[in-house]
This record gives C-alpha cells, sequence and structure tokens, in this order.
C-alpha cells in the first residue's frame, strides 16, 4: 500500500499522549522547584531543559530509537554525575558542527542518529519532530498560565 | 523528463527505492512548519534535510529559552497554587 503522491500521509497516533506528557513534566518542574529553590537560575534551567527532554522521552518510550538514545544518555549521564564534576545538561543533542552532508546534519540532531540508516534517520527525525513540538506547546503554555497576567 | 537526479545517494541501502525516500520525504515534509502538499515533488531532498535541520535548532533554541523562563517563574510564582490551574488548562 502506498499513500498517492501529494496526500499526507495519516499515521497511526501511537504517540505520548498530551496528558501523560504535562502530568510528567509538571512533576518534574515541582521537584525542581522544591530542591533547587536556592540554585543558580543557569544551574535550575539547566535542570527543566533535562526535564523536558527526559519526560519526552520517557513518554514516547523504549518504542523509538531517538527516544531509547536520550533514556540511555540520561541515565549513563545520572551514573557519571556521582563522580564527575559539573557536566554538559544530558540528553541534551550537541549543537552540530557545519561540516559535512545535509544527512549528517540531522544525524547529529537527532539523538541516536550516527547509528541510523538513512531510512530510519527520516521517520525517526518526524517522530522526533512531533514529539518536540509538543513539549514546546506544553512549555510555552506553562509559562502562559504561571506567567504575569496568565491565570 | 531527462536522468537527472538531485538526490544525495550517499549511505542508503540498495534495497530501498526511490518511492519508499519520496514517502518518507514527504511525512518530513507534512511535520515543518512549511508545509506544502501540493508541490512536494518539486523539493530536493537536500533541501528538505536542511530545512529539517534549522527547523530541529530552532525548536531546541525554544527549549533552551523557555527552561530559562520557566527558571525564572519557578523563583517568583508560587507554583503550587498554579498548578490546578495549569493541569486544568493543560487537559482541557
Amino acid at each position: 500500500w502506498r499513500a498517492p503522491p501529494g496526500t499526507r500521509t495519516l499515521t497511526p497516533r501511537f504517540g505520548p499522549s498530551k496528558p501523560m506528557l504535562a502530568f510528567r513534566f509538571l512533576r518534574a518542574l515541582t521537584l525542581v522547584h522544591r530542591t533547587a529553590a536556592n540554585s543558580s537560575n543557569a544551574a535550575r534551567s539547566r535542570r527543566i531543559q533535562r526535564a523536558a527532554f527526559a519526560s519526552m522521552a520517557y513518554s514516547a518510550g523504549p518504542r523509538r530509537a531517538w527516544s531509547r538514545a536520550l533514556l540511555c544518555r540520561l541515565h549513563f549521564h545520572r551514573a557519571r554525575r556521582r563522580c564527575a564534576g559539573r557536566r554538559r545538561a544530558a540528553g541534551v543533542p550537541r549543537r552540530p558542527s557545519t561540516t559535512g552532508s545535509p544527512a549528517d546534519g540531522l544525524r547529529r540532531l537527532v539523538p541516536g542518529g550516527t547509528g541510523m540508516d538513512y531510512c530510519g534517520l527520516l521517520e525517526e527525525t518526524a517522530d522526533y519532530i512531533r514529539c518536540l513540538s509538543e513539549q514546546v506547546k506544553l512549555m510555552q503554555s506553562i509559562v502562559d498560565s504561571v506567567g504575569p497576567g496568565g491565570r | 523528463m531527462s536522468g537527472r537526479r538531485s538526490r544525495s545517494r550517499q549511505s542508503i541501502s540498495p534495497g530501498i527505492t526511490d518511492e519508499q525516500i519520496n514517502d518518507l520525504m514527504a511525512k518530513l515534509q507534512a511535520v515543518l512548519p512549511e508545509a506544502r502538499p501540493g508541490i512536494n515533488h518539486r523539493v530536493s531532498a537536500a533541501r528538505v534535510l536542511q530545512e529539517t535541520c534549522s527547523y530541529l535548532r530552532s525548536l531546541h533554541r525554544e527549549v533552551d529559552d523557555l527552561s530559562e523562563r520557566l527558571s525564572e517563574l519557578l523563583a517568583m510564582a508560587d507554583i503550587g497554587g498554579a498548578e490546578a490551574a495549569i493541569i486544568r488548562s493543560l487537559l482541557m
């Protein structure tokens, strides 16, 4: 079966449910609020960023290569943090250099991308973008609710 | 139409057809902010990948910015009181 060219392919919605994503992220935010109240803004912001990627990855679960890669990275970082000093925020995809083909650039941006073949990379990227957009929308709506003037 | 192809051929396994690549490209374009379903076939693969990369970079930047704003808000606001309101508005 192949969709006729030009039509939007409908994918079944296995993805993370929005309420679950919201619940996970809010829970993480509450934890950050409780435990990092006296930290610097930068440290708290890094923790929130980690929490954002963690919520995404946990909500997507192990069904996707990008979420598996993020989860591995998060656990690895947590284990190393006990011995090592301060590190770059875990789970955050590294900023890419500007060498190589566009596909290589994409591999560096998508978690787990370097291990994927071309087709896998395209599929994973589409799913990753969908989930990342949801996460951004979620964070924006929290900012809007909590921020000045929000109720 | 001449046999000119502008598609990149690197790291593609031999069993994959051009049609499959096209389908995946279409899926990818559909999630990009300027999805134009009608003229998918005119955009080169390299162009789609480049747009995807810059979109991803902008999404990562948004996460960074929103994390900073949330961090500031956490410092100021009474998150406990706002939690119920947030959950209500998110699940509506």
